[in-house]
């Protein structure tokens, strides 16, 4: 079965580790870590993601620039806002995005 | 009223890591029921127990408000942001983690548990400083009448949070009925009953039931028994 992949987006090292070891924790999800507009349109050259995040740390334009980006790419990405910056919320936030 | 929700104790989530026992009113961690995520701005409501000397070790967060109240023992906290505290039975711990915090919070008792409950709610404004805040609310009349002890407020009663959002707790002498007014019109009412029975609008909470309402103005209280009870007033999540 094909992982789900995950982007997320934040300016907070340790934070974006954080979530990136907590997503590929799950068996079924594939989280890759970005800190700025040009990392996500690099990163969306070596794999097509489902999901996005968008984390902490990130200025409101470069996240408009990651969403609008996306939803160029294909419009049924979806972009939510990850708050937390841990385990407490992201299972919940990642089931919801993803419909489950 | 635009609507209400019931939450028996019964019906929470309940996780048991050994060291800890959680029940949780909303989804947390690896729970998920996307009928129960939050009541407006409160997303978790935790009734932590946490076993002596044990604890959660050093672990981020960021872009939510989140409190601590202890009910039982005694915790200790320490962050990335210089704060070291303990914090007792009659204090209360405001934590906005915004662009990013370290902490730990661990049973300062070796042999004995500390519980407490765990407060999340999500903020009014994004990657603000970090900030901590901590106050000993033992010393005020909470006899028959709701104590403030959180607002969006740094001079006013309580701990201050980034969110419009007022706490109280009470207790309430059985028979005694009292009144609650919103601070603010749009907000909701989220009560948990700490101990005791007692009605709110008519609703019967037992001890550690959660009740949410979207009233006009206020909320009525009746106490069938002896009751010790938090008030949460959120607004919707914008």
């Amino acid at each position: 079965m094909d992982k789900t992949n995950i982007l997320v987006l934040a300016d907070h090292p340790e934070i974006l580790e954080t979530i990136i070891r907590l997503i590929n924790k799950n068996e079924s999800w594939n989280g890759v870590g970005v800190n700025s507009y040009e990392n996500a349109v690099a990163a969306f050259e070596i794999a097509k993601f489902d999901l996005v995040l968008l984390g902490v740390g990130v200025d409101d334009e470069a996240e408009q620039q990651v969403v609008a980006f996306c939803k160029s790419v294909d419009s049924r990405i979806v972009c939510m806002r990850h708050y937390g910056g841990g385990s407490g919320l992201l299972h919940s936030e990642i089931c919801h995005a993803l419909g489950l | 009223m635009k609507n209400s929700v019931f939450h028996p104790a019964a019906s929470r989530f309940f996780a048991d890591h050994g060291w800890l026992q959680s029940a949780q009113t909303f989804s947390f961690h690896g729970n998920y029921d996307p009928q129960r995520i939050q009541f407006g701005a409160l997303r978790v409501l935790n009734d932590d127990t946490v076993n002596g000397g044990q604890g959660f070790g050093r672990h981020p967060h960021d872009n939510m408000e989140i409190i601590s109240i202890p009910l039982q023992g005694t915790l200790e906290h320490q962050d990335s942001i210089g704060n070291v505290a303990v914090i007792n039975p009659g204090e209360i711990q405001a934590m906005s983690a915004g662009t990013g915090v370290y902490h730990t919070e661990f049973n300062k008792n070796k042999n004995e548990p500390v519980t407490f409950l765990q407060i999340w709610l999500y903020p009014n404004e994004l990657n603000v400083q970090p900030r901590y805040d901590q106050i000993d609310y033992s010393k005020g009349d909470k006899r028959n009448k709701f104590l403030q002890i959180l607002s969006p407020n740094t001079d006013d009663e309580g701990v201050a949070i980034h969110q419009n959002a007022w706490f109280h707790l009470a207790e309430i002498d059985a028979g005694v009925e009292t009144e609650y007014s919103l601070k603010d019109k749009d907000n909701g009412i989220y009560t948990f009953l700490i101990s005791g029975k007692l009605e709110v609008n008519g609703q019967l909470l037992e001890a550690r039931d959660g009740y949410g309402i979207w009233p006009d103005t206020g909320a009525s209280f009746k106490a069938v028994e002896d009751s010790f009870v938090l008030v949460m007033e959120v607004p919707e999540r914008k």
